[in-house]
C-alpha cells in the first residue's frame, strides 16, 4: 500500500507497548476497512525517541556468551552465527551442510532454544546465550551423547552433532516423548546415510533409562 | 552473501529513521529461516538488513474479550504453547504441521507470512513473475498453482498458517513511513518526524486482502511497499467457531504440503451457519473458496456434504500441464478440513 494509505502515528511510542494493543483490537474488529484507519489512541513517551546505530558492511565487535563464557568477535553483519562458532571459536561441532537450514546439522541452542545457526546471523546474537554440542561431551559425556554411541547411532557421522542437539533439546521439553514423538520431533533433522532407526533407538534409550536429567 | 549494513532497533518508532524508500535496498529480518537461505542465494541482495527482533512491542501473545492479538516476532513455538490459542485449533495444527523443531522456535508469526515463494523457478534466480510465466506453463509446474493461474503468477502462495488465520477471520497491522501532514504538533526533541519526510504511519486490514497476485515484476506477492512491515496479528474470538487445518504432505519431513485447506465454521444445532474455506498452496495467494462455503453452509457435516464442499471448491480449478494431481489433493484437504473442524473422523492418514 502506498505511503497515503497508512495513518500517521506518532513517533516516541513508549517501550511497552508501542501503539497500544488496545487501539490495534479495536481498529482490527469486524468493520476493519482495507485502507488505512485513522488512530485516536497514541501513546506517547516522556522521553525522546531514540535512534538506532547502523554498522557495518565492515566488521564488527559481536559479544555473546558462548558455552558459558562472553566471547566478543570481529565480524560482518553478514556473517552466519555457524561461520562465527566454526572460523572464529574453534567450534567445529555444529556442521555446515545446507545452506537453508533444512538439514538441522547446525542446530544450536540460542537463549536455550534450538535454531539453525547457518540461518541465524552472528551480530543478531549480540548479548545473547549461545550453546553448542561441545557442552554435551567431555569427560563425562551426556547421556544423549552416551546413547548415540552405544547404538551406534551414525554412519558418516556429519548430522551426528545437530542429532544430539536435536535429541537433547527435544527431551528436555518433552522427557517422556514416546516413539512416534520421538520420531515427529526429530523432523527438523536429516541423514542422509539413513541412520534414523538407531537414532531413534538412543533416544529412546535416554527416555527409559531415566537418565534424561 | 552480500555485504550489508545491519541495524537492530529497540522500538518501533526508531524504525523511521532506518528505511530509505528504495525497493529491495532494505530486507526486514524477523527469525531468518527463509531470508537468511535467500540472501545466501543472492535471489534478495539487500544494502541494509533490520533485525525487528529486538521491538519489545513486536513481540509476545495477549488475549482479552475481543480476541488474540500476537506480535509479529513471536516464534511459532509459543504459538504453539500458548493456552490463548486453544480456541483456534486450525492455527495449532497449521504450526504443528511444520514438522521441525528448529523452524517452530526459530521462525516468526510475522515472517511464516512474509516469506517467499517455494517457486523453484524463484529460488534458482529466475524471479517473480514476469516472463516466468511462460517458462513456468511450459516448464516443470508440477508445484504451481491450480487457481488464480492465469496472469504471470503461476507459483503457490508458501505460508502455512495464513489459509486458517484467513478462514477466522484474522486482521494484520502494518507500519511504514506515511506521507501526509503529522498528526501531532512539530517534532519534539529532534524526533524523526515529518522532517526527513519518514514519519510513520500505520494501516489495519483483514489478512485475507493482504496477499495479492502480481501483475508486474516490481510487484510483490502482499500489499507491503518497500519499508513496510507486519507488526501485528489479530484473531478475533468467537466461542461458536470450529475450525481446522488439513495439509497433504509428500512425507513426514518438513516438506511444504501439495495442497491445504483451513476450515472455519459456525455449527448451530448441527448445521452449518457460516462458514469460510480458505486453500492454500494452490494458488498465489491463500484461496478462499466461496463456492465451497456455499455448498457446506445450511447442511450438516456429514462425509458426503464434506465431499460435496470439496468437489465445489475444485470445480473451477484451472491446473497447468502437470499439476492436475493437486486438484484431487486440494479436494481431499477440503473434504477433511471440513470434517476434522466438525470433529468428525477424516478417514486416510
Amino acid at each position: 500500500m502506498n505511503r497515503d494509505q497508512l495513518a500517521r502515528i506518532a513517533v516516541g511510542d513508549d517501550e511497552r507497548g508501542g501503539v497500544s494493543r488496545r487501539a490495534f483490537i479495536k481498529g482490527s474488529g469486524a468493520a476493519a476497512a482495507a485502507t488505512a484507519i485513522a488512530q485516536g489512541a497514541i501513546v506517547m513517551a516522556d522521553e525522546a525517541p531514540t535512534s538506532t546505530a547502523v554498522v557495518g558492511p565492515e566488521a564488527t565487535a559481536i559479544t555473546m556468551t558462548v558455552n558459558g563464557r562472553q566471547r566478543t568477535v570481529s565480524a560482518e553483519p553478514r556473517a552466519t552465527l555457524l561461520e562465527v562458532l566454526r572460523t572464529q571459536l574453534d567450534l567445529t561441532g555444529a556442521k555446515p551442510v545446507s545452506s537453508d537450514g533444512s538439514s538441522g546439522a547446525s542446530t544450536v541452542w540460542l537463549d536455550e532454544k534450538p535454531v539453525s545457526a547457518s540461518t541465524t546471523l552472528a551480530i543478531e546474537c549480540e548479548g545473547k546465550s549461545v550453546r553448542t554440542v561441545e557442552t554435551l561431551g567431555g569427560v563425562k559425556p551426556d547421556p544423549v551423547v552416551s546413547a548415540f554411541a552405544a547404538h551406534d547411532a551414525m554412519q558418516c557421522g556429519f548430522c551426528t552433532p545437530g542429532f544430539v542437539v536435536a535429541v537433547r533439546a527435544f527431551l528436555d521439553k518433552n522427557p517422556t516423548a514416546s516413539e512416534d514423538e520421538i520420531r515427529a520431533g526429530l523432523n527438523g533433522n536429516l541423514c542422509r546415510c539413513g541412520t534414523y532407526a538407531n537414532v531413534i533407538a538412543a533416544a529412546l534409550d535416554v527416555v527409559k533409562g531415566g537418565s534424561n536429567g | 552473501m552480500k555485504a550489508f549494513e545491519y541495524a537492530a532497533p529497540r522500538r518501533e518508532s526508531e524504525l523511521a529513521g532506518l528505511f530509505s524508500g528504495r525497493p529491495g535496498a532494505t530486507a526486514v529480518l524477523a527469525g531468518g529461516t527463509d531470508l537468511v537461505g535467500l540472501m545466501k542465494k543472492m535471489i534478495v541482495a539487500p544494502d541494509r538488513v533490520v533485525n525487528i527482533k529486538e521491538i519489545a512491542s513486536l513481540y509476545g501473545i495477549s488475549a482479552d474479550s475481543a480476541g488474540v492479538t500476537v506480535g509479529a516476532v513471536t516464534r511459532l513455538d509459543e504459538m504453539l504453547d500458548s493456552a490463548d490459542l486453544d480456541a483456534f485449533p486450525a492455527v495449532k495444527q497449521a504450526i504443528r504441521g511444520i514438522n521441525s523443531m528448529q523452524l517452530q522456535s526459530q521462525g516468526t508469526i510475522g515472517g511464516e507470512l512474509c516469506q517467499r515463494p517455494r517457486c523453484w523457478y524463484f529460488r534458482n534466480g529466475c524471479g517473480l513473475p514476469t516472463e516466468l510465466g511462460r517458462m513456468v506453463e511450459r516448464g516443470d509446474n508440477r508445484y504451481h498453482a491450480i487457481f488464480g493461474n492465469r496472469g504471470p503468477a503461476k507459483y503457490v502462495s508458501a505460508s502455512r498458517i495464513a489459509p486458517a488465520l484467513v478462514a477466522l477471520g484474522a486482521s494484520v497491522r502494518i507500519v511504514g513511513p506515511a506521507s501526509g501532514e503529522a498528526v501531532e504538533g512539530p517534532p519534539k526533541n529532534g524526533a524523526p518526524v515529518a522532517q526527513d519526510g519518514n514519519a510513520l504511519g500505520e494501516a489495519i486490514m483483514p489478512l485475507a486482502d493482504f496477499f495479492v497476485t502480481p501483475r508486474a515484476p516490481h510487484q510483490g506477492e502482499t500489499v507491503l511497499d518497500p519499508d513496510q512491515i507486519v507488526t501485528h496479528i489479530h484473531i478475533p474470538r468467537d466461542e461458536q467457531i470450529a475450525s481446522a487445518t488439513y495439509e497433504v504432505r509428500q512425507s513426514e519431513g518438513p516438506e511444504y504440503p501439495l495442497a491445504a485447506a483451513a476450515a472455519a465454521l459456525r455449527i448451530e444445532a448441527g448445521v452449518v451457519t457460516e462458514a469460510r474455506i480458505v486453500l492454500g498452496q494452490v494458488a498465489p495467494v491463500p484461496w478462499v473458496s466461496e463456492a465451497a462455503a456455499a455448498a457446506i453452509v445450511g447442511q450438516a457435516v456429514t462425509p458426503e456434504s464434506a465431499r460435496a464442499a470439496g468437489e465445489a471448491a475444485v470445480a473451477r480449478a484451472t491446473p497447468l500441464s502437470q499439476n492436475r494431481y493437486k486438484v484431487q489433493l486440494a479436494r481431499v484437504s477440503v473434504e477433511r478440513a471440513i470434517l476434522q473442524a466438525a470433529g468428525l473422523e477424516t478417514g486416510g492418514f
